[in-house]
């Protein structure tokens, strides 16, 4: 009865006991303090892990906030209401989310533009750009197989007649769009912006218009009618410092190949 | 010598336990995507194994046989495993975070892989002595970690290859393990 019954679990009690002390102490040696603000803020954070705020998704960046002393805005996609939140819990004054959009600074679709070549490989930009700066006549234009639809969340991307096109109201403003494109063509700006150059060309005015119809010349234009000095043109495409807009759209519509956008579809 | 020789050349290649014992598989498929991450814990389920099998030994010789309860080793055994298991999380937390981070829920799920608890009650059914035990779990555990950084690197490629869209993911994950673990096959032999 004993040795049948008893014996053993005596001897898998004792086991377990001898565990368990075991695991109490290693608990106690490799400690890791968490403050449970961040336990707080990560629950208040979306979790959509889109890497807006620069850190490695929300957990990263509710860290951040704690050990580093990250600002408390920078959750686009949260917007002002999670700022407040995390504020709140931080003690600290809530500041506001400067909300940012993606826009592409192109507008060289198929019927503007054509290809030097044609492309047969892997289909994405960044392997095409590879091959003589792209497959466009334009090389600094879109290229249209969609590294930037493919990297974003929210499906806010469409490709059609060889561009890209970004839906406003899809886009949460994390810019992961804006660092996979080869071209660097997607700016982030103010969502309160209203007025787009469509052109990011480097070309001079007469090599851009023999590659696009609806390229930038730099006929500078814009920039003498601006009353705000908003907008400049530097390597022959016209720029605009959003800082300084006041999205009056005249730039739009002085300019003489239409390639500012006003007010913005 | 020769006969530890032996053991070691048969944990690591030709009795391998992911790629002929088809023990393991979860962590093989779950964290061999990056080599970084399948080296992590590569080395974690060596550490269990080389733990579990110091431990297992005397637990089963002095304590299981003495009271004749061999019947309750399985249980026995994996106490002892979840044992180190807990006992390498707690540590790996503490002195790796992001390594911790990137197991994720494979690193307790050692304790239900299968060749943790394998290699101890093979160790016991081949009758190894207490060397050849340790040394055996020490070189199945390198078996293990050399196959899923040979699989990681396999993957990385896989991933990147222009597959037919039936066979994206999942199917072209297991048919590359399948030629992985045929090219294993061509170890059989060795040592004889």
């Amino acid at each position: 009865m004993f040795n049948i019954y008893i014996l053993p679990v005596i001897a898998f009690a004792s086991m377990g006991l001898i565990a368990g002390v075991l695991l109490t102490a290693a608990s106690k040696i490799f400690e890791v303090k968490t403050d449970e603000r961040i336990e707080q803020i990560n629950s208040v954070l979306p979790q959509a892990n889109c890497g807006a705020c620069g850190c490695a998704g929300c957990e990263d960046y509710a860290k951040g906030i704690v050990n580093k002393n990250l600002p408390t805005n920078l959750c686009k996609p949260g917007g002002n209401k999670t700022a407040s939140a995390i504020a709140s819990i931080m003690n600290t004054a809530s500041s506001e989310v400067v909300s940012e959009i993606a826009v592409i600074n192109c507008c060289g679709d198929c019927n503007a533009t054509a290809s030097k070549y044609d492309f047969v490989g892997i289909e994405t930009c960044l392997a095409v750009k590879r091959f003589y700066s792209g497959n466009g006549l334009c090389s600094y234009g879109c290229i249209g197989y969609g590294d930037c639809a493919q990297v974003c969340s929210e499906n806010a991307i469409t490709l059609s007649d060889g561009i890209a096109h970004i839906n406003r109201k899809l886009c949460i403003g994390c810019g992961q769009c804006a660092t996979v494109c080869p071209n660097s063509l997607i700016s982030m700006i103010p969502e309160s912006a209203k007025t787009i150059v469509r052109c990011s060309s480097k070309d001079n005015g007469k090599t851009t218009k023999l590659n696009c119809k609806n390229g930038c010349i730099g006929c500078k234009i814009c920039e003498k009618n601006c009353e705000s000095q908003a907008i400049t043109v530097t390597d022959f495409h016209a720029s605009i410092d959003y800082s300084k807009c006041t999205n009056c759209g005249v730039c739009a519509e002085k300019c003489p190949v239409k390639v500012i956008e006003y007010p913005v579809k | 010598m020769k006969e530890l020789f032996g053991i070691m050349l048969a944990a690591l290649l030709t009795d391998n336990f992911v790629l002929s014992k088809f023990m393991g598989i979860c962590p093989f498929l779950g964290v061999s995507k990056k080599a970084s991450s399948s080296l992590g814990m590569g080395v974690a389920v060596t550490f269990v194994m080389v733990c579990a099998a110091i431990v297992t030994y005397p637990i089963y010789y002095l304590i299981l046989i003495p009271l004749n309860i061999t019947y309750l080793r399985t249980i026995a055994f994996i106490l002892i495993i979840a044992l180190f298991v807990q006992l390498v999380e707690i540590a790996l937390k503490k002195l790796m975070p992001p390594l911790y981070n990137t197991l994720g829920v494979y690193l307790p799920l050692i304790t239900t892989n299968c060749a943790v608890l394998g290699l101890t009650i093979l160790n016991i059914d081949n009758e190894l002595s207490f060397i050849q035990s340790v040394v055996n779990a020490l070189f199945s555990g390198l078996g293990f970690m050399a196959v899923l950084l040979i699989f990681s690197g396999v993957r990385s490629k896989v991933e990147t290859a222009d597959v037919p869209e039936t066979f994206k993911g999942v199917p072209a994950t297991l048919i590359a393990a399948a030629i992985l673990s045929l090219s294993f096959l061509g170890f059989s032999g060795l040592g004889n």
